[in-house]
């Protein structure tokens, strides 16, 4: 590759790996103002646009679907989704692994990337953020609602009651409640604590007195001052070094819940590290999903470029093939145990009543992401795009074979069933999905969807002539440098 | 009386006292040069406002670690133990219930949810630290009707030099920012 065409290069594409040069992360004729402009610019249009009024139309019409059924499940009972003994966990428990894994990928973008210093994860990071704490908000409802009498829920958590009882610490589903929400409170910290700059830069360019009176005061007053500066770097690598275990803890503890069981095909200890993998797998393909037409739509292709999508695309073929061995190990050991019924479990799943859907799961998980090995695949925005909707469906799949069929066929032959969700289920599902993206519309217009601050750091232009006092990456500190000029 | 305080009569109302002189810079290596140099002129209360963590601000500025890690960490030590507190005290303690024959306390089955609750204590402690120990939330601040700041979010470089420095002189102090390479000193006043 001649060096004479670099601009061209690195125009909009930036995919292409040159060891001599680093890749820009920010292409075009990119400053730190026309960042601003550019992301402030969404949070500022001053008519919002007619598709996004569709789009959230249509969504808060989904959510109002949700909210009825679950009125409806209030006031009748379980027994309007199509649970019957042995399969207690339906669609509700289906939806909630899928809607926590999908969240998985913000907080692998946020903390995990970040400590691993892939600097690329700035420009996308927040959007995956915000994605995690909505796809929490949709999987906290299923298990609250599948409780029976939600009226009653309040017991899940250790407070002091009528009946003078507590709580059984020693149950996975108790440790469940304990693990959503400890990660839906450290998301919703992590998240706006790396709000809080760009918010103040949407309140110093305030033309209305209202708009820079309420995100004066979600700014919490920030003065851009570097003595905050480095607290909050501290705060964010503390916060990033703390989320990172508990991302990989959440999907552990919520495939505990299956693998402390004694129900085969859930009984194995592949499970967490099995489950953690196709959390991240999902949580990748929603954030493609989501970013291809957001950055179509608000012209962002500058920010999140090509090479952003790409490296997304590896994640997902890494995660994929992950999920793919991990498929196969369960089928190797459910032969190699020598347990009659584990076997079972597993020819049941792949060739029984559900084996349509376990193709399907395996052909969308497994298959479809091994286009990615070739370039042209990653770098083609329609491919990508539908392989991530697939991807989405082909998880959604996975837990829907690990819960229904094992349970389908327990133990007892006479019990045995086909499980058939109802309509309740299948619009509860759809309107989990209204309320989803209702609140990823009301993010992408009142909040800066890209970190402007965290994009600047690792523009060209913020990096220092000076090499003895050049960081490593954004919010890292320098503390080598720092600590001699201090002692100087 | 000298024509000095009759300018300063002209320029300030008696109740709008100056609280800082503040300059803006546009790139990061002047700047980084100018913050240098107003350290080695002694002065203590200043700071700079970026609109991203500059890299070897921190030093160039002297600005000492901060003490947040050792808060996060006292946080997640209480987290920890309020965790297993927990479970011992509900579960083997004020209402000891036997379930499947399982031990009524053993460490294994307690990891869990102690794991929570250390990560869930310092998550809060470090950006509730974070924040007190920066003394935000704080709304009202003379810097804040400064004209040059709304820049400091956006592309700007900004020192600014509190009156109250010992050091401050506002003819002098205004020479030397200017020597810097400023673009811009305003002089911001109390409100």
């Amino acid at each position: 590759m001649s060096a004479s065409t670099p601009a061209e290069l690195q125009y909009l594409d930036n995919t292409t790996d040159d060891p001599t040069r680093r890749a820009q992360l920010v292409v075009g004729d990119n400053d730190f103002h026309s960042v601003t402009d550019t992301v402030c610019g969404i949070v500022e249009m001053p008519r919002t646009p007619p598709a996004w009024w569709v789009a959230f139309f249509i969504s808060a019409g989904m959510t109002g679907v949700l909210f009825a059924m679950i009125a409806y499940l209030v006031t009748t009972g379980v027994g309007v989704w199509g649970l019957q003994v042995p399969v207690a966990w339906g669609w509700a428990i289906v939806n909630f692994v899928f809607w926590v894994g999908i969240g998985h990928a913000g907080t692998l973008i946020s903390a995990i990337l970040f400590l691993l210093r892939q600097k690329w994860r700035t420009s996308i990071n927040r959007f995956a953020e915000g994605m995690t704490i909505f796809a929490v908000v949709c999987a906290g409802i299923f298990p609250g609602i599948h409780v029976g009498r939600v009226w009653v829920a309040y017991w899940l958590f250790p407070i002091p009651n009528q009946m003078s009882m507590w709580p059984n610490f020693r149950s996975p589903l108790l440790w469940d409640v304990f693990a959503v929400g400890t990660y839906a409170t450290v998301s919703l910290l992590f998240w706006y604590m790396g709000m809080i700059p760009d918010l103040a830069t949407i309140r110093d360019r305030a033309k209305s007195r209202i708009r820079w009176a309420i995100y004066g005061v979600l700014s919490l007053g920030w003065r851009s001052s570097n003595r905050h500066w480095h607290r909050f770097e501290m705060a964010y690598l503390l916060l990033a070094a703390l989320a990172t275990p508990l991302v990989l803890s959440v999907h552990s503890v919520v495939s505990f819940d299956f693998a402390v069981s004694i129900v085969p095909g859930w009984h194995t200890t592949i499970f967490p590290p099995y489950f953690v993998a196709g959390a991240i797998f999902s949580g990748f393909a929603m954030v493609v999903t989501l970013a291809i037409p957001t950055r179509k739509f608000f012209h962002l292709e500058e920010i999140i470029t090509l090479r952003h999508l790409e490296s997304m695309a590896k994640i997902m073929l890494a995660t994929g093939s992950m999920v793919g061995l991990a498929y196969s190990t369960e089928f190797f050991i459910a032969w190699y145990s020598g347990n009659t019924y584990e076997a079972f479990a597993f020819i049941n799943r792949a060739f029984g009543p559900y084996a349509w859907a376990y193709w399907i799961m395996v052909s969308c998980n497994v298959l479809v992401p091994q286009i990615f090995w070739i370039k042209k695949f990653r770098t083609n925005l329609l491919v990508l795009w539908l392989a991530s909707i697939l991807i989405n469906v082909g998880m959604w799949f996975e837990r829907f074979v690990i819960v229904v069929s094992s349970l389908s066929r327990d133990f007892l032959p006479s019990s045995w069933g086909y499980y058939k969700p109802t309509i309740v289920d299948v619009l509860t599902f759809a309107g989990s999905f209204g309320l989803f993206m209702t609140l990823f519309l009301l993010f992408v217009r009142f909040l800066p969807i890209v970190g402007m601050a965290e994009v600047k750091g690792v523009m060209t232009q913020a990096h220092l002539k000076d090499v003895a006092v050049q960081g490593h990456g954004d919010y890292h500190g320098d503390i080598l440098t720092e600590r001699a000029e201090v002692h100087r | 009386m000298s024509a000095d305080t009759t300018a300063r009569a002209a320029t300030a109302k008696p109740e709008q006292r100056l609280y800082a002189l503040v300059a803006d810079f546009d790139k990061v290596d002047q700047f980084l040069d100018a913050v240098r140099r107003v350290r080695a002129a002694g002065f203590t209360r200043w700071d700079c406002h970026t609109p991203f963590v500059l890299h070897g601000l921190d030093g160039a500025m002297g600005v000492k670690p901060t003490k947040l890690p050792f808060v996060v960490f006292g946080a997640g030590l209480t987290g920890c133990a309020v965790g297993l507190g927990l479970q011992w005290f509900t579960n083997a303690f004020d209402y000891p219930f036997l379930i499947s024959g399982k031990p009524i306390f053993s460490l294994p089955a307690n990891i869990p949810i102690t794991f929570e609750l250390t990560i869930l204590f310092a998550a809060i402690s470090a950006l509730v630290g974070m924040l007190a120990f920066n003394g935000l939330p704080r709304l009202s601040h003379p810097l804040h009707s400064s004209r040059l700041m709304k820049r400091a979010t956006d592309d700007r470089f900004l020192i600014s030099i509190e009156a109250a420095d010992p050091r401050f002189d506002e003819t002098a102090t205004r020479e030397l920012l200017e020597s810097l390479g400023a673009l811009n000193v305003e002089a911001v006043v109390e409100a």
